[in-house]
Protein backbone atom coordinates (compact mmCIF):
# COMPACT_ATOMS: atom_id res chain seq x y z
CA UNK A 1 0.00 0.00 0.00
CA UNK A 2 1.10 3.35 -0.87
CA UNK A 3 -0.24 5.57 1.53
CA UNK A 4 -1.91 4.75 5.63
CA UNK A 5 -4.85 5.52 4.21
CA UNK A 6 -5.21 2.61 1.43
CA UNK A 7 -4.84 0.14 4.76
CA UNK A 8 -7.87 2.40 6.31
CA UNK A 9 -9.72 2.05 4.10
CA UNK A 10 -9.02 -1.98 3.63
CA UNK A 11 -9.70 -2.90 7.43
CA UNK A 12 -12.68 -1.02 7.51
CA UNK A 13 -14.11 -3.36 4.84
CA UNK A 14 -13.44 -5.85 7.39
CA UNK A 15 -15.57 -4.33 9.52
CA UNK A 16 -18.42 -3.28 7.21
CA UNK A 17 -18.26 -7.28 5.89
CA UNK A 18 -18.57 -7.82 9.51
CA UNK A 19 -21.89 -6.36 9.60
CA UNK A 20 -20.88 -3.39 12.29
CA UNK A 21 -23.52 -0.55 12.35
CA UNK A 22 -20.69 1.81 14.16
CA UNK A 23 -17.03 2.19 12.74
CA UNK A 24 -14.46 5.05 14.26
CA UNK A 25 -11.53 5.51 12.63
CA UNK A 26 -8.73 7.48 15.35
CA UNK A 27 -5.58 9.31 14.07
CA UNK A 28 -3.68 10.63 16.48
CA UNK A 29 -0.30 12.14 16.19
CA UNK A 30 1.65 13.25 19.06
CA UNK A 31 5.21 12.88 20.23
CA UNK A 32 6.91 12.05 17.04
CA UNK A 33 4.36 8.70 16.85
CA UNK A 34 1.04 8.18 15.09
CA UNK A 35 -1.38 6.22 16.24
CA UNK A 36 -4.30 4.76 14.51
CA UNK A 37 -7.35 2.88 15.91
CA UNK A 38 -9.97 1.38 13.87
CA UNK A 39 -12.63 0.23 16.02
CA UNK A 40 -16.52 -1.67 15.04
CA UNK A 41 -19.23 -2.92 16.95
CA UNK A 42 -18.87 -5.82 14.12
CA UNK A 43 -19.74 -9.94 15.06
CA UNK A 44 -15.70 -9.52 16.07
CA UNK A 45 -14.24 -12.83 15.72
CA UNK A 46 -13.80 -16.22 17.60
CA UNK A 47 -10.09 -16.29 19.28
CA UNK A 48 -8.90 -18.97 17.03
CA UNK A 49 -9.57 -16.95 14.11
CA UNK A 50 -7.86 -13.70 15.94
CA UNK A 51 -4.76 -15.62 16.91
CA UNK A 52 -3.84 -16.53 13.33
CA UNK A 53 -5.57 -13.38 11.65
CA UNK A 54 -2.01 -11.79 11.06
CA UNK A 55 -1.02 -14.53 8.81
CA UNK A 56 -1.55 -13.66 5.37
CA UNK A 57 -2.96 -17.44 4.82
CA UNK A 58 -5.84 -16.62 7.03
CA UNK A 59 -8.12 -15.09 5.59
CA UNK A 60 -12.46 -14.64 5.38
CA UNK A 61 -12.50 -14.45 1.48
CA UNK A 62 -14.28 -17.45 -0.28
CA UNK A 63 -12.17 -16.38 -3.67
CA UNK A 64 -9.19 -17.24 -2.84
CA UNK A 65 -7.04 -18.38 0.60
CA UNK A 66 -4.78 -15.42 1.08
CA UNK A 67 -5.68 -12.75 3.20
CA UNK A 68 -3.41 -9.27 3.41
CA UNK A 69 -4.98 -6.78 4.91
CA UNK A 70 -4.35 -7.20 8.25
CA UNK A 71 -0.11 -8.61 7.57
CA UNK A 72 0.03 -5.49 5.33
CA UNK A 73 -1.31 -2.74 7.72
CA UNK A 74 1.40 -5.27 10.50
CA UNK A 75 3.79 -4.61 8.58
CA UNK A 76 3.56 -0.91 8.00
CA UNK A 77 3.63 -0.35 11.69
CA UNK A 78 6.61 -2.82 12.29
CA UNK A 79 8.96 -1.07 9.83
CA UNK A 80 8.79 2.31 11.50
CA UNK A 81 9.59 0.24 14.58
CA UNK A 82 5.62 0.34 15.86
CA UNK A 83 3.56 -2.32 16.50
CA UNK A 84 -0.12 -3.63 15.52
CA UNK A 85 -2.55 -5.01 18.32
CA UNK A 86 -6.03 -6.45 17.32
CA UNK A 87 -8.65 -7.02 19.98
CA UNK A 88 -12.14 -8.87 19.45
CA UNK A 89 -14.82 -10.74 20.76
CA UNK A 90 -17.89 -11.99 20.33
CA UNK A 91 -20.20 -11.92 23.25
CA UNK A 92 -22.57 -9.44 24.19
CA UNK A 93 -20.12 -6.95 23.26
CA UNK A 94 -18.94 -7.90 19.92
CA UNK A 95 -16.47 -5.71 18.00
CA UNK A 96 -12.66 -5.58 16.93
CA UNK A 97 -10.46 -3.13 17.37
CA UNK A 98 -7.21 -2.74 15.63
CA UNK A 99 -4.53 -0.50 16.67
CA UNK A 100 -1.18 -0.05 15.47
CA UNK A 101 1.70 3.02 15.78
CA UNK A 102 3.82 4.09 13.62
CA UNK A 103 6.95 6.17 14.33
CA UNK A 104 6.41 9.18 12.07
CA UNK A 105 9.81 10.22 11.06
CA UNK A 106 10.89 7.16 10.58
CA UNK A 107 12.05 6.34 6.99
CA UNK A 108 10.16 3.78 6.08
CA UNK A 109 7.03 5.40 7.59
CA UNK A 110 4.56 5.61 5.22
CA UNK A 111 2.80 9.00 4.46
CA UNK A 112 -0.85 9.06 5.60
CA UNK A 113 -1.70 10.29 1.87
CA UNK A 114 -5.50 10.81 0.91
CA UNK A 115 -7.46 9.98 4.28
CA UNK A 116 -10.42 12.08 2.65
CA UNK A 117 -10.57 9.98 -0.35
CA UNK A 118 -10.79 6.68 1.96
CA UNK A 119 -13.81 8.46 4.18
CA UNK A 120 -15.83 9.08 1.33
CA UNK A 121 -15.22 5.92 -0.73
CA UNK A 122 -16.73 4.45 2.74
CA UNK A 123 -19.59 6.54 2.73
CA UNK A 124 -20.32 6.12 -0.76
CA UNK A 125 -20.63 2.62 -0.16
CA UNK A 126 -22.03 2.06 2.97
CA UNK A 127 -24.58 5.34 3.39
CA UNK A 128 -26.05 4.02 6.46
CA UNK A 129 -23.36 3.16 8.46
CA UNK A 130 -22.82 5.25 11.07
CA UNK A 131 -18.82 6.32 10.96
CA UNK A 132 -16.34 8.59 13.11
CA UNK A 133 -13.57 9.87 12.02
CA UNK A 134 -10.92 12.20 14.12
CA UNK A 135 -7.58 13.02 13.05
CA UNK A 136 -5.64 14.84 15.87
CA UNK A 137 -2.39 16.10 14.52
CA UNK A 138 0.01 19.56 15.67
CA UNK A 139 -1.70 21.00 13.01
CA UNK A 140 -5.14 21.02 14.82
CA UNK A 141 -8.21 18.69 14.98
CA UNK A 142 -10.89 17.12 12.42
CA UNK A 143 -14.33 15.56 13.28
CA UNK A 144 -16.48 13.91 10.83
CA UNK A 145 -19.88 12.16 12.28
CA UNK A 146 -21.86 10.54 9.48
CA UNK A 147 -24.56 10.30 12.40
CA UNK A 148 -24.82 14.11 12.94
CA UNK A 149 -24.85 14.53 9.16
CA UNK A 150 -27.60 12.80 8.94
CA UNK A 151 -29.51 14.51 11.52
CA UNK A 152 -29.33 17.59 9.45
CA UNK A 153 -29.73 15.88 6.29
CA UNK A 154 -33.15 14.37 7.23
CA UNK A 155 -33.91 11.96 4.36
CA UNK A 156 -31.05 13.12 1.95
CA UNK A 157 -28.86 10.15 1.30
CA UNK A 158 -25.58 10.23 2.38
CA UNK A 159 -23.78 9.26 -1.11
CA UNK A 160 -25.73 11.71 -3.31
CA UNK A 161 -22.50 13.01 -4.91
CA UNK A 162 -23.29 17.41 -3.44
CA UNK A 163 -22.58 15.94 0.10
CA UNK A 164 -19.79 13.18 -1.00
CA UNK A 165 -18.18 16.43 -2.19
CA UNK A 166 -19.43 18.10 1.04
CA UNK A 167 -17.52 15.20 2.76
CA UNK A 168 -14.20 16.06 0.60
CA UNK A 169 -14.18 19.23 1.49
CA UNK A 170 -14.90 19.40 5.43
CA UNK A 171 -11.81 16.97 5.48
CA UNK A 172 -8.92 18.79 3.37
CA UNK A 173 -7.59 20.89 5.45
CA UNK A 174 -6.94 20.85 9.63
CA UNK A 175 -7.39 24.18 10.60
CA UNK A 176 -10.79 24.50 11.86
CA UNK A 177 -11.02 22.47 14.98
CA UNK B 1 -13.60 25.28 4.38
CA UNK B 2 -16.98 23.51 4.70
CA UNK B 3 -19.65 23.76 7.37
CA UNK B 4 -22.18 22.28 8.88
CA UNK B 5 -24.65 24.80 7.55
CA UNK B 6 -23.55 24.20 3.57
CA UNK B 7 -24.86 20.69 4.88
CA UNK B 8 -27.84 22.03 5.58
CA UNK B 9 -27.75 23.80 2.57
CA UNK B 10 -27.70 20.97 0.64
CA UNK B 11 -30.46 19.84 2.25
CA UNK B 12 -32.50 22.53 1.47
CA UNK B 13 -31.86 22.36 -2.64
CA UNK B 14 -32.55 18.76 -2.51
CA UNK B 15 -35.89 18.81 -0.71
CA UNK B 16 -37.35 20.67 -3.28
CA UNK B 17 -36.43 17.94 -6.02
CA UNK B 18 -36.88 14.47 -6.10
CA UNK B 19 -34.00 13.14 -4.38
CA UNK B 20 -32.42 10.09 -6.35
CA UNK B 21 -32.32 6.75 -4.43
CA UNK B 22 -29.26 4.53 -4.96
CA UNK B 23 -30.74 0.98 -6.45
CA UNK B 24 -33.36 3.05 -9.04
CA UNK B 25 -31.01 2.44 -12.17
CA UNK B 26 -31.44 -0.47 -14.59
CA UNK B 27 -27.48 -0.48 -15.01
CA UNK B 28 -24.79 -1.24 -12.08
CA UNK B 29 -21.40 -0.17 -12.50
CA UNK B 30 -19.56 -2.58 -9.24
CA UNK B 31 -15.89 -1.68 -8.17
CA UNK B 32 -13.85 -4.31 -6.77
CA UNK B 33 -12.73 -3.18 -3.12
CA UNK B 34 -10.88 -5.89 -0.93
CA UNK B 35 -7.00 -5.48 -0.43
CA UNK B 36 -6.28 -6.61 -3.77
CA UNK B 37 -8.41 -4.10 -5.40
CA UNK B 38 -7.61 -0.95 -3.54
CA UNK B 39 -3.75 -1.75 -3.43
CA UNK B 40 -4.01 -1.65 -7.21
CA UNK B 41 -5.70 1.66 -7.33
CA UNK B 42 -9.89 1.25 -6.82
CA UNK B 43 -10.13 3.72 -5.16
CA UNK B 44 -8.95 6.51 -7.24
CA UNK B 45 -10.94 4.53 -10.23
CA UNK B 46 -14.39 4.80 -7.70
CA UNK B 47 -14.31 8.16 -7.48
CA UNK B 48 -13.60 9.17 -10.41
CA UNK B 49 -16.65 6.81 -11.59
CA UNK B 50 -18.61 8.10 -9.00
CA UNK B 51 -17.79 11.48 -10.20
CA UNK B 52 -18.19 10.83 -13.90
CA UNK B 53 -21.71 9.29 -13.76
CA UNK B 54 -23.14 12.37 -11.46
CA UNK B 55 -21.30 15.07 -14.13
CA UNK B 56 -22.86 12.90 -17.73
CA UNK B 57 -26.57 13.27 -15.48
CA UNK B 58 -26.65 9.35 -15.28
CA UNK B 59 -27.60 8.82 -11.52
CA UNK B 60 -30.92 7.80 -12.26
CA UNK B 61 -29.92 5.06 -14.63
CA UNK B 62 -26.40 4.37 -13.19
CA UNK B 63 -26.31 2.45 -9.79
CA UNK B 64 -21.91 2.44 -8.50
CA UNK B 65 -21.53 0.26 -6.17
CA UNK B 66 -18.82 -1.56 -4.59
CA UNK B 67 -17.76 -5.24 -4.05
CA UNK B 68 -15.27 -7.26 -2.47
CA UNK B 69 -12.52 -9.78 -4.39
CA UNK B 70 -14.06 -10.96 -7.61
CA UNK B 71 -11.27 -13.36 -7.40
CA UNK B 72 -8.97 -12.42 -10.43
CA UNK B 73 -6.83 -10.47 -8.51
CA UNK B 74 -4.11 -9.74 -11.35
CA UNK B 75 -6.29 -8.15 -13.37
CA UNK B 76 -7.58 -5.22 -10.34
CA UNK B 77 -8.49 -2.47 -10.67
CA UNK B 78 -11.70 -4.20 -11.75
CA UNK B 79 -15.46 -2.76 -12.27
CA UNK B 80 -17.74 -4.83 -13.62
CA UNK B 81 -20.75 -3.63 -15.90
CA UNK B 82 -24.31 -5.26 -14.86
CA UNK B 83 -27.42 -4.55 -17.31
CA UNK B 84 -30.88 -6.18 -17.37
CA UNK B 85 -31.24 -8.74 -20.30
CA UNK B 86 -27.18 -8.54 -20.90
CA UNK B 87 -24.33 -10.29 -20.37
CA UNK B 88 -21.95 -8.85 -17.97
CA UNK B 89 -18.70 -6.72 -19.10
CA UNK B 90 -15.60 -7.23 -16.89
CA UNK B 91 -13.39 -4.67 -17.30
CA UNK B 92 -9.43 -4.79 -16.10
CA UNK B 93 -6.65 -3.12 -15.21
CA UNK B 94 -8.85 0.06 -14.93
CA UNK B 95 -7.73 3.70 -14.49
CA UNK B 96 -9.48 6.96 -13.02
CA UNK B 97 -8.94 7.74 -17.11
CA UNK B 98 -9.90 4.83 -18.50
CA UNK B 99 -13.25 4.66 -16.91
CA UNK B 100 -14.47 8.20 -17.67
CA UNK B 101 -14.34 6.64 -21.22
CA UNK B 102 -16.35 3.56 -19.91
CA UNK B 103 -18.88 5.98 -18.44
CA UNK B 104 -19.12 7.80 -21.20
CA UNK B 105 -19.28 5.13 -23.93
CA UNK B 106 -20.93 2.46 -22.46
CA UNK B 107 -23.06 3.48 -19.57
CA UNK B 108 -24.02 6.85 -21.49
CA UNK B 109 -23.97 5.74 -25.59
CA UNK B 110 -24.77 1.67 -24.42
CA UNK B 111 -21.65 1.13 -26.21
CA UNK B 112 -19.02 -1.59 -24.83
CA UNK B 113 -15.49 -0.19 -24.90
CA UNK B 114 -14.05 -3.46 -26.11
CA UNK B 115 -10.29 -3.03 -25.44
CA UNK B 116 -11.05 -2.76 -21.63
CA UNK B 117 -12.67 -5.79 -21.23
CA UNK B 118 -10.73 -8.89 -19.86
CA UNK B 119 -11.83 -10.53 -23.45
CA UNK B 120 -9.11 -8.37 -25.26
CA UNK B 121 -6.69 -8.23 -22.40
CA UNK B 122 -6.35 -11.83 -22.44
CA UNK B 123 -5.92 -12.61 -26.43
Amino acid sequence: MKELSLNILDIAMNSVKAGATLVEILIDERNGWRTLTIRDNGCGMSEDFLRAVTDPFTTTRTTRKVGMGLPLLKLAAEQTGGTMQIESSQGEHHGTTVTARFLMDHLDCVPLGDYAGTMVTLIQGSPDIDFVFQYRSASGEINLSTAEMRQILGDVPLNTPEVLAWVAESLASPEES
Amino acid sequence: MKTLAELQAIRDRMKDSVVMRSGSGNIRAVVGMATCGIAAGARPVLSALVEEVNNLHLNEKVTVTQTGCIGICRYEPIVEVFEADKEKVTYVNMTAEKVRRVAKEHLRDGKVVEEYTIGAVEK
